[in-house]
């Protein structure tokens, strides 16, 4: 009905068509008004919030009530750059992040291949529906699931039990544990896609040139498939890296998030000075990821 | 080469953001503002029938609370019209950020936090003419320097409690009465990786507390207000413990429940809450106050200085305060109450006596928690203490 009235009117007289050669003949306004939502979230919503913590870096607060004073100073970044321990809880944390990482590549790579090259298509599915489904259950309840677990009196615990084992669960090694459970998926779906692009044709042609399977994994498939790998490792590098729920309920040791946290409530500007670290090991990984070819991955 | 140039370019990025946030810090400075302590809030009726009619208009009421505090809430609802929302803090130090918010209308505050609040402005003095329950709270409680000023009270006192030593009895010998098992060498080998502790800067008056009993050259007197070297010793008692210690609780009560339920954690300190619930679930534990004495608390209800429902909050004040909810909360959370009346309607007819809310002599080694202050809140101009801000400083360290 409307396409018979729009050929019978005067292309003029309706606003629409109006409205879409208005839009034709000025490109710049249409670029702006299909990006106008996203730029303002991003720009005003995140890097505005995100701009308002890091400016109270360059504050300090008082000593006594710890109310925020706004006066300049630079002291915050001073303390953490003297101060070890500042030092120690980066160090651990980022360690922590990239020994996630690594488990999760480990994991994660035979499944996807075997998702990608080996399973029938009903398998395939199931499996894409088996990596995403803890994605569907509440963090919280994964990570307190983790703690009973991890116990003393736990599942872990019980199966070693008869081996005369003991797991200390609530160590940095649970916590590791817990990590590589938690974003597991965000490694293999990368992984998995980019197992998939890769055309049947390389490796037919590998084999008609007389490489045999290994040769064809280490020369064609791993290369082709190593940027896919560095985009998932984004996803396990920086969830880790700024992740305090799961360090606070698994370990008794400080990692970057918990620092925060807890100094975001009593030295705000602390906190804040603090909240460089992450962001600057996270601008350093995104370089290198963008080096390595994985943003055409993600 | 092109690629290098643009790794090159986001770092330069990065450092002009850096510097352009510092010169908007700077820019910003000696703009703040000090907070102007009204002693009115407005939109409070200037009558009890006023404020009662005005808080049906309100409607609801958002409290901070420690869990567990915000009792017979669908009771108060029914009588005032006021629906009662609440949010748990963790540390008094959470808990003064969510106040200054501005999303909240007063919440249950601790001493180290009413001391900064006051200082601060965020809270008010109060008209106890409009507390109806005002005249049977114990008077042993009012007018301290932690709920009033200049003899004006800020606030309805709510109940006290001290930190409990808690253990499990199938690990630790039932008859202990001393911290030593969390602080003494070869304890703390004993209970390696087993030992939970609050995770706040304020624990180390704890560890003060200690000190004073068994270190007495040291001279502490207020566990809360510590020179240097009194200072420097209790830290270097915390860095010692921590690497024997299982868990710190961040205040978070279900995580230490779980802990002592599975045997995690067999011996630390805990807030009476935990103990109540973790004999409704018939796990074997025990607590004491040891005989070094230990840290406590005596809690507030206040009122934000620019609340938005001001009328049904002070409702609450009064509510909070009746003998009802002050039986309800006492037994509850497991602390003493401040109205006496409260302990004809408990349901253990003994709990005002097993916590003791009519024995003063019993609290006086009982440090309610405050605020370190550079000034050791005393009139000595002499004396220098460490302040909050290096409370803070060190915990971050202690924690490693």
């Amino acid at each position: 009905m409307t396409s018979v009235s729009l050929g019978e009117a005067s292309p003029r007289q309706s606003p629409g068509r109006r409205l879409s050669t208005f839009l034709y003949r000025h490109p710049r306004v249409r670029l702006w008004s299909l990006l106008a939502l996203p730029v303002l979230w991003l720009g005003v919503v995140y890097l505005g919030s995100l701009l308002v913590l890091l400016v109270s870096a360059f504050w300090t607060s008082d000593p006594f009530t710890a109310k925020l004073v706004h006066e300049f100073t630079l002291d915050n970044f001073r303390r953490i750059i003297e101060s070890p321990v500042y030092r120690d809880v980066a160090w651990r944390t980022i360690k922590m992040a990239a020994l996630v990482t690594i488990a999760c590549a480990v994991l994660a790579f035979p499944l996807a291949y075997y998702m990608a090259r080996i399973a029938s298509t009903r398998v395939r599915n199931l499996l894409v529906v088996a990596v995403l489904m803890p994605l569907f259950g509440s963090y919280l309840v994964k990570a307190y699931a983790w703690r009973t677990i991890l116990s003393a009196e736990g599942a872990i615990n019980w199966a070693l039990d008869p081996l005369g084992l003991e797991f200390n669960g609530y160590s940095n090694t649970g916590l590791w544990l817990v990590f590589t459970y938690l974003w597991l998926p965000y490694m293999v779906l990368p992984v998995y896609a980019g197992l998939e692009r890769i055309p049947e044709s390389l490796l037919e042609a590998s084999a008609d040139l007389g490489g045999r399977s290994v040769r064809t994994f280490f020369s064609v498939t791993l290369p082709l498939v190593f940027p896919a790998v560095v985009a998932g490792s984004i996803f396990t590098f920086s969830l880790t890296l700024g992740d305090y729920i799961a360090p606070v309920l698994i370990s008794s040791d400080q990692f970057i998030g918990t620092v925060i946290y807890r100094e975001y409530g009593t030295a705000l500007p602390v906190a804040a000075a603090y909240a460089f670290v992450p962001i600057a090991v996270i601008v350093g990984y995104l370089l290198v990821a963008r080096k390595l070819k994985a943003f055409e991955s993600l | 080469m092109r690629r290098r140039s643009h790794s090159g370019w986001a770092w330069v990025a990065l450092g002009l953001l850096v510097a352009a946030l510092a010169v908007v810090a700077a820019g910003c400075g000696g703009g703040d503002e000090e907070g102007e302590a009204s002693t009115e809030i407005e939109g409070l009726g200037s009558s009890l029938e006023e404020i009662q009619a005005n808080a049906q208009e309100e409607g609801e009421v958002n409290l901070i609370q420690w869990p567990g505090y915000a009792v017979l809430t669908d009771e108060f609802t029914q009588k005032t019209g006021c629906k009662v929302n609440t949010k748990d803090g963790t540390t008094s130090d959470d808990m003064i950020s969510l106040l200054q918010s501005g999303a909240y209308d007063g919440g249950s505050f601790s001493g180290n936090a009413t001391v900064r609040l006051m200082t601060t402005g965020d809270v008010v003095p109060i008209d106890t003419e409009y507390i109806t329950n005002w005249d049977d709270i114990q008077e042993g409680i009012k007018n301290k320097d932690y709920n009033s000023r200049d003899g004006q009270p800020y606030g309805v006192p709510h109940g006290r409690g001290p930190n409990y030593l808690m253990f499990r009895t199938d690990q630790v010998p039932e008859d202990t009465d001393s911290w030593n098992v969390i602080w003494d060498d070869d304890q703390l080998e004993k209970y390696k990786g087993k030992i939970s502790i609050y995770d706040d800067s304020i624990f180390i008056a704890d560890a003060a507390v200690y000190l004073k009993a068994t270190q007495p050259d040291l001279g502490i007197d207020n566990p809360y207000q510590l020179t240097q070297e009194q200072f420097d010793a209790a830290v270097a008692l915390l860095k010692k413990q921590a690497p024997y210690v299982g868990e710190y609780w961040p205040g978070d009560v279900v995580k230490q429940i779980q802990s002592y339920t599975n045997g995690d954690s067999v011996v630390g300190t805990t807030w009476p809450y935990q103990y109540v619930e973790l004999q409704k679930a018939n796990a074997p534990v025990a607590i004491v106050k040891p005989k070094e004495g230990t840290t406590g608390w005596s809690d507030t209800w206040m009122v934000y200085s620019q609340a938005e429902h001001p009328n049904c909050m002070y409702l609450w004040m009064d509510h909070m305060a009746s003998p009802e909810a002050q039986a309800a909360v006492a037994e509850a959370f497991g602390e003493a109450p401040v109205n006496l009346k409260a302990c004809d309607l408990t349901k253990n007819t003994n709990h005002c006596d097993e916590y003791h809310a009519d024995d003063e002599s019993w609290w006086d080694d009982v440090y309610y928690w405050t605020t370190p202050s550079e000034d050791c809140a005393d009139d000595d101009d002499s004396t220098t203490c460490k302040t909050q801000a290096d409370w803070q400083a060190a915990w971050t360290e202690i924690r490693g």
